[in-house]
């Protein structure tokens, strides 16, 4: 046991330690204090855009010839940063800068840490405001997994098709299955053996299996399934990742969640119906050469399309004959944009194809020039219904030709798709093709917009209720434990210091009950002062010396603090898992706020109380 | 002075614990017959569906943008001002036929829009969730409670004794019955920052518990006389004024939300100073009550050998 002198006193470098700690807490915290500045961001579209000194002119003076005022720019690695007074100025300017420089570059919407330079270059950030703090759209998004396996058994379908004929094995059918897999149908048996001797060796991959005497049926293996769905969703992500840039958001988050969805939150959007006309329609191209040897108004009417050919309808209705083999795909385009035509002066886009899609072009146009050939533009839609109760979910596809255009001459890496009715609508067709074409139909199913304004008003009024809160409980404090609740205030604002220190670090998502985690954390770190302090007077009753009631105090009280925020910081952890966006910001800051809590209400405070009263002779504690 | 009253207190809390029950099993009666005619109000959150925000230059009628939206297509639409005459609230229940809802959003804001009046409406918020989230929601929210329930059990039996541990469990769960009871009863809505709150209520109420039972085990450790019923009361009587001082300090702050913190965290703050208040009382009398109907002694809680080494000098 100690004796009663050296009662209430750290060794030197306990004090140190702690100061140390507070120091660094205000270091990081400090970044706070300087809030953000609309700004807009400058990006190259590609790689080989240089922005540069030149460039940074450039803007300048289109910024100066508009007159439209800005607080400064700043070149840094491969952006351009322009910071303004406020998020008119910002949206003027973006409006502008978007039309002035082109296709080139990417042009953002920002909020940039107002802290100054040496803070940014230290690499303090102040904490990272969630979309209902900052405004902004955030989506879920849900991958049709069922309509991926079912294009990939489509594919194979052609393949089994096209290898038979190849091999001359006669079949008399291959189509898939409503329950899954790929059911051929041959011949006789001798065919049967043979295409599956075929399909053993040339399509490994897929198991087999009799379904009856002349048919086999193919499926594909469980590894294969989930590889395909890990692709589907991985292309999605890079797709809309795409098509999030050409919307322009400084800082989108565009996250795998689960095993087929996607988060995309996109902090600053506007207008969110324009990012989800881009994000959510999800469309692909396929190159079809028209059947010309059948009337095409014919074999609408008598409904009688030949084996070979598929009937479709332009976008007046009016029937379209094509030939059922596809030429070439969506997912060979490398780039398309919009344009005016230069012969007919009318919108057109222009692709370009990567090198397989040229060449299958190349084959499928050399033998039909002066022929026609059709783009068919496919659109996936998903809905979701709620019949009787029960959510029922069905896809639909329209597929409609967009254009029929006579073949002028053999078609390569680039050509040109003319006879768009505006230029509107050459420059959607444009954009969706070039961010890629999604392979799997995918849909919103969750959706949270926070307008500018709402989120500016969600922040005042957390940091309103915070701070009075603060000053509530500090008062309160003060007035029941007079020098001992003062030092409780001072451990209540190191707490807050700490918290807001740990969440810039960390770079967590402070939410608007991210803010009410704070103020509870607020209300639970005094909590454990009142523990304390409640067993010091205790002590003291019971008549024992102010040294020992201190001691005995912080000593007694110690496990019970431990246990009641330990339960609580179960709870916290339960949330966390649980947690989607904004509660997940709430578990954050609980969590953080009870251990910080832990250290300033145990630590801190007593490194105070030491302070004043350790080792000195006390008749009486102001408490 | 209170301040005074509140120590050297010599309240037979015990005494009155029949009582107690029978008001917590009635006012829990009460809670779940409200629940189970009543049911929740759940938030879009759960239901599923979308909710608009929508803020206008000048003040507008209800009737007239309810005329608008009726035309537009939703006739189902429940429209309410919100905060100001200039800020109209729309949720709309999750359709079966317009289900596209995901562009839902931008559709009744262009009817505002192209309303008389409506010129220069502007969205302030926009929620829609797909019914298939909802589900899950509810499904992942009642697992969240249940396993912070479950990892508070375990925590608590295997630092006090199981007795303790099923009156803390108790005490805990008639909170969470009370709160969600009272807004079932009052149909208040409860979405998912309610939820957050909720599980925040179970740390906090078993956080209250457990300083109680920390001092009824040291109580009968310490003394060596006395019944077990007259050691839980001295034990309450001995902490009540902590108890009563730190629900009282964290009820401050939650009731600075309520009035401050916007209207996105009443619901939030509303479920926090019920939870508050009922865990304060459940910490008083049904922890110890059920730990004393269970028939704790002292010898469940005497040290065991390798405890006495860490034990108070």
């Amino acid at each position: 046991m100690s004796s009663p002198h050296v009662l209430n006193q750290y060794p030197w470098w306990k004090y140190l330690l702690i100061g140390l700690i507070i120091f660094w807490g205000l270091i990081f915290a400090l970044p706070n204090l300087f809030g953000e500045d609309p700004s807009v961001q400058i990006s190259g579209a590609r790689a080989n855009i240089p922005i540069d000194t030149a460039f940074q002119s450039r803007v300048a003076s289109v910024l100066d010839t508009e007159k439209l005022p800005h607080k400064r720019l700043e070149l840094e690695a491969d952006r351009l940063l322009i910071r303004f007074a406020d998020s008119e100025q910002q949206l003027k300017a973006a409006d502008l800068l978007k039309e002035r420089l082109g296709r080139d570059y990417i042009v953002a919407l920002n909020l940039a840490s107002a802290a100054p330079s040496f803070l940014r270059a230290l690499g303090l950030n102040p904490m990272y405001l969630g979309l209902d703090l900052r405004g902004g759209v955030h989506f879920l998004m849900q991958v049709d997994m069922a309509a991926t396996v079912k294009q990939v058994e489509d594919s194979y379908v052609d393949e089994i098709r096209n290898q038979l004929r190849n091999e001359k094995v006669q079949y008399t059918s291959v189509g898939r299955m409503a329950t899954g897999g790929v059911q051929v149908e041959f011949k006789d048996t001798a065919e049967r053996d043979k295409g599956a001797q075929l399909l053993r060796k040339s399509l490994n991959n897929l198991q087999q299996s009799q379904t009856g005497e002349l048919s086999l049926k193919l499926t594909l293996g469980e590894p294969e399934i989930k590889e395909k769905r890990d692709f589907a969703l991985q292309q999605n992500i890079t797709t809309l990742r795409n098509r999030v840039n050409e919307l322009g958001v400084a800082e989108p988050i565009i996250q795998q969640q689960g095993s087929d969805r996607i988060v995309v939150q996109l902090p600053g959007v506007q207008d969110t119906a324009r990012a989800k006309e881009i994000l959510g329609a999800t469309a692909t191209l396929e190159f079809r050469l028209a059947d010309e040897e059948n009337d095409w108004n014919q074999a609408a009417a008598n409904n009688r399309v030949p084996i070979n050919s598929r009937l479709y309808k332009d976008r007046q209705g009016r029937p379209v004959l094509l030939q059922k083999r596809v030429m070439l795909t969506g997912d060979s385009i490398v780039d398309a944009s919009s344009g005016l035509d230069q012969q007919s002066g009318g919108p057109a886009v222009f692709i370009s194809l990567d090198g397989k899609g040229a060449k299958r072009m190349e084959d499928g146009t050399k033998d039909n020039i002066g022929k026609r050939m059709a783009v068919v533009f496919i659109e996936n839609k998903t809905e979701t219904k709620r019949v009787d109760g029960e959510v029922k979910k069905s896809a639909y596809t329209i597929e409609e030709v967009i254009n029929v255009a006579t073949i002028r001459d053999r078609l390569g890496r680039r050509f040109q798709i003319t006879g768009l009715d505006s230029t509107r609508e050459a420059r959607d067709l444009a954009l969706l093709l070039r961010a890629g074409a999604l392979v799997s139909p995918i849909e919103i199913i969750e959706e949270r917009t926070v307008g500018p304004s709402a989120g500016k008003e969600n922040i005042a009024q957390g940091f309103r209720a915070a701070a009075i809160s603060l000053l509530v409980i500090a008062a309160f404090m003060t007035w029941r434990y007079k020098t001992f609740g003062l030092i409780a205030s001072a451990a209540l604002v190191a707490n807050v210091v700490l918290l807001i220190a740990a969440l810039s670090l960390l770079q967590a998502t402070l939410t608007l009950p991210g803010i009410a985690g704070i103020v509870l954390t607020m209300g639970m770190a005094v909590d454990a002062n009142v523990l304390i302090y409640e067993r010091i007077r205790e002590e003291l009753r019971n008549g024992n010396s102010p040294q020992a009631a201190i001691h005995a105090g912080f000593d007694r009280a110690f496990d019970t603090i431990l246990d009641s925020n330990l339960t609580t910081l179960i709870a916290a952890i339960m949330l966390f898992g649980f947690g989607t966006g904004p509660i997940k910001g709430f578990a954050v800051t609980l969590s953080i706020g009870i251990l910080t809590s832990m250290f300033t209400a145990v630590t801190g405070s007593r490194a105070l109380v030491n302070l004043l009263y350790g080792g000195r002779k006390l008749q009486k504690l102001n408490v | 002075m209170w301040r005074f009253s509140l120590y050297n207190t010599n309240i037979d809390f015990l005494r009155w614990r029949k009582l107690a029950m029978i008001w917590s099993v009635a006012v829990l009666l009460i809670a779940i017959m409200a629940l189970l005619v009543r049911g929740m109000n759940l938030g879009l959150d759960f239901t599923g569906g979308t909710v608009l925000e929508v803020q206008y230059p000048q003040p507008v009628e209800i009737p007239q943008i309810r005329d608008t939206l009726a035309k537009a297509g939703f006739p189902d639409a429940q429209t309410q001002h919100f905060g100001t005459s200039r800020d109209v609230l729309i949720r709309i229940p999750p359709h079966a036929e317009q289900s596209n809802a995901a562009t839902l959003s931008n559709s009744i804001l262009h009817a505002l829009q192209a309303a008389e009046g409506g010129a220069g409406a502007s969205l302030a918020r926009a929620e829609f969730v797909g019914p298939q989230v909802g589900q899950e929601l509810v499904e992942q929210g009642g697992l969240a409670a249940l396993g912070a329930l479950a990892g508070i059990l375990i925590y608590v039996m295997f630092r006090f004794e199981w007795r303790l541990a099923v009156g803390t469990i108790a005490a805990t769960v008639h909170d969470v019955l009370f709160t969600i009871g009272w807004f079932s009863l009052f149909q208040i809505e409860f979405d998912l920052t309610v939820l957050a709150a909720v599980l925040a209520v179970i740390g906090y109420s078993v956080n209250d518990t457990v300083v109680v039972l920390d001092r009824i085990r040291e109580n009968f450790r310490k003394r060596r006389k006395g019944s077990a019923m007259e050691i839980m009361n001295l034990s309450i009587n001995e902490t009540l004024s902590r108890t009563i001082m730190t629900s009282f300090v964290t009820l401050l702050s939650v009731i600075v939300m309520y009035f401050f913190g916007g209207s996105v965290m009443r619901g939030f703050s509303i479920a926090m100073i019920i939870g508050i208040v009922v865990g304060t009382y459940s910490s008083i009398y049904i922890a110890s009550a059920t730990a004393l109907y269970l028939g704790i002694s002292r010898e469940d809680l005497l040290p065991r050998a390798k405890e006495t080494a860490d034990d108070h000098p």
